[in-house]
């Protein structure tokens, strides 16, 4: 059974069809790409897939559970960790709060805990800083723990947010253009993080992307998706060399 | 320092770096002992320094009360605070340094509790003594400590949680009147509510249950507000809220039962300086909790960027709401206090201006900060006191004051400082 399994979607935003009968199923630790001209729908899958949208049609199921209506919090808690676009960082925390921040639905020490500070809370605290400390060295920014997220490279602040996303224990990793704006080092070196982090933690890993050179490079199957349709399916070579894949990203070749 | 001073003005780098070499090895015991100290020098000698100075009495609130009313006895008011508070606290303070930084140590070694609670309770014994002075100076002190609990509730909503709340007043009513009627049904023989239903001697111990009756009251208020106005993001909370504040003020306006405009008076005197203090020192253990741990960073999370809070399995709703609950609670039990304080509640005073004066101490103190939420309660209310004699000119100043904290330290004097107990009760060198 695929760990995540998604069915005849569709979804309109008032009368604009933005996604049409999209499917999708991701088996557990496997990487799958989602590629795409500007304003195809990317992001949209992601946000109804996470709850931020509830799609018009069609089931989501996770584990065989439906997602259809959850809240984001609670499909983020059963295991579809995400990390976003536009860098979505909360600007007055330090880089180990937003991890530990993380772990709110692992910790049940309640509000009995959080006001008066039960034995229970600083062991369940303990223990989620240590998981957050470890997050942290995984992807290089341990030295940087006590930092203001602002004070952090843009390369950095990705890596915080992914780390952030990790914590949540995530069965499936949601990227959403992880390199958006890198430098072609920091690119190579985000390559390196989503790799290990595959091969650590074996998540399965579902990749927004623009540059087709990592997406090529990081996934096994890869959908191509045009005006909310998946036009093409199949596996990097199949992609690179299928002719309608082409036409979407180079415009048709017209003969004067 | 005098000598500097003699030999013309010294820069103001240096002046403040000798400051700092003179009170950087002592810690807060030795302030403490030295607020100790002034309270005692003034007890004993106040009246006589005083006369010396050619005042006519000890200055009730370090002065600031007469300055507007006799510019003329300014200096002397000023000699009066130098010798009896500044000259004695810094003495104490600075001489009693070393040894008492061992003690501190030595206390410091000790579960963190011991600490706290010795630096407790020698503020309040220094506060007892300069309060006893006069019956002012406890009135004083008791609305300010209130003023601390409603800043610190407020500000973590309107800071911690980014929200605008407005009707802290209406839950400090809600609070105010539901303690009283639990004091005066069960304890008192009242015009309004009849014979007393259980010993008066019983009143004191179940005080601490009337606040809790007050502050739950509130959290229900609150409630109320929050079921519409959380379910989407933006200034929602802001109208609704300013609405409940003028509902529960005409509501109790129109409710002969609780005096109508007249209000509900004969509350007993249960809020001694005590009382208010230990209540006061709760609510700040209380909440400096929950906004160091994870469910109460949560809010500042919802703050900065509610979605991505919720993709990081935080329930931002229940957040929201709990937080807004919590800090009407608090606002409520704060309410019960005030209303036992002055032993009178009239619902004309939860108005606009209460509600301008505690987002003043909020926002002049600073956003998501506990120190800060201490810092405005205390010098607005100095402040408010000291401008009394303005009357209706004081509200020009307060809002002035709000206006220019905005433009020259837009998030407050001490915003997004955490306020770490374990730092402070710290010996130093």
């Amino acid at each position: 059974m695929p760990l995540l399994d998604v069915k005849k979607m569709t979804h309109y935003f008032g009368g604009l069809r933005a996604v049409h009968d999209y499917h999708l199923s991701i088996e557990p630790g496997q990487i799958r790409g989602l590629i795409g001209p500007n304003g195809a729908g990317k992001t949209t899958i992601f946000n109804l897939l996470t709850g931020i949208h509830k799609p018009t049609e069609g089931e989501i199921l996770l584990d065989g559970n439906s997602l259809v209506g959850l809240f984001p919090h609670q499909i983020a808690a059963l295991g579809l960790g995400r990390t976003f676009q536009n860098l979505c960082l909360w600007r007055h925390m330090t880089v180990l709060e937003h991890v530990m921040l993380a772990r709110y639905a692992r910790l049940d020490y309640g509000l009995v805990g959080a006001f008066f500070g039960t034995a229970k809370r600083q062991r369940q605290e303990a223990e989620s800083e240590i998981v957050a400390r470890k997050l942290l060295r995984m992807l290089g920014i341990e030295d940087l723990a006590e930092q203001n997220v602002l004070n952090l490279s843009y390369g950095n602040q990705r890596r915080v947010e992914m780390a952030r996303a990790l914590a949540t224990e995530p069965k499936i990793l949601f990227l959403d253009e992880p390199t958006a704006g890198m430098t072609p080092e920091e690119l190579i070196q985000m390559m390196a993080i989503i790799r290990q982090v595959h091969a650590e933690l074996g998540l399965a890993i579902f990749l927004i992307e623009h540059r087709l050179k990592m997406v090529m490079e990081l996934c096994e199957q890869i959908q191509t998706l045009v005006f909310g349709e998946v036009i093409a399916e199949g596996t990097p070579e199949e992609i690179q060399n299928n002719p309608q894949v082409i036409e979407a990203y180079l415009g048709k070749e017209t003969l004067h | 320092m005098a000598n500097d001073m003699l030999s013309g003005t010294p820069p103001a780098g240096a002046l403040r770096s000798s400051w700092r070499r003179l009170t950087a090895p002592v810690p807060l015991m030795g302030w403490l002992l030295g607020s100790l100290g002034a309270a005692l020098l003034e007890l004993a000698a106040g009246g006589a320094v005083a006369g010396l100075l050619g005042l006519d009495k000890i200055p009730l609130l370090f002065g600031f009360l007469i300055a507007f009313k006799q510019p003329l006895a300014i200096p002397g008011v000023l000699a009066y605070d130098i010798l009896v508070y500044l000259l004695p606290v810094l003495l104490v303070g600075r001489l009693s340094a070393p040894p008492v930084n061992r003690l501190v140590a030595a206390l410091y070694r000790l579960p963190l509790v011991v600490s706290v609670l010795v630096h407790l309770g020698l503020l309040y014994a220094a506060l007892h003594l300069w309060s006893g002075v006069s019956d002012y100076r406890v009135l004083m002190l008791n609305l300010m400590l209130i003023a601390i609990m409603l800043t610190l509730s407020l500000n973590l909503i309107n800071g911690y949680m980014g929200e605008f709340s407005c009707s802290h007043p209406g839950f400090m009513a809600l609070g105010a009147y539901a303690a009283s009627i639990f004091s005066l049904v069960l304890f008192v023989d009242d015009r309004i509510f009849g014979q007393a239903l259980l010993p008066a001697a019983a009143g004191p111990w179940l005080f601490p249950v009337a606040l809790v009756a007050g502050g739950a009251m509130a959290a229900v208020g609150a409630l109320v507000i929050a079921i519409p106005s959380f379910r989407t993001r933006g200034d929602y909370l802001a109208i609704i809220s300013l609405a409940f504040l003028f509902i529960v003020k005409s509501m109790i306006e129109n409710l002969e039962l609780v005096g109508g405009p007249r209000g509900l008076g004969g509350q007993p005197g249960y809020a001694g300086l005590t009382t208010v203090f230990i209540w006061c020192v709760l609510c700040i253990w209380i909440i400096n909790n929950f906004v160091r741990s994870t469910l109460g960073k949560a809010l500042n999370a919802v703050r900065d960027d509610e979605l991505a809070a919720e993709a990081m399995t935080i329930d931002t709703r229940r957040t929201k709401m709990t937080a807004f609950m919590f800090g009407a609670f608090w606002a409520g039990i704060a309410g019960g206090l005030y209303a036992h304080v002055l032993q009178h509640v009239t619902p004309a005073s939860f108005d606009l201006r209460m509600l301008a004066e505690m987002l003043a101490m909020v926002y002049f103190g600073g956003l998501n900060s506990v120190y800060g939420s201490i810092v405005g309660a205390l010098s607005l209310s100095v402040l408010s006191e000291a401008l009394r004699p303005l009357e209706l000119i004081k509200w020009i100043f307060i809002p002035l004051l709000l206006i220019l904290v905005m433009i020259f330290r837009p998030r407050g004097l001490i915003a997004f400082k955490e306020f770490n107990v374990r730092d402070i009760v710290k010996p130093k060198a």
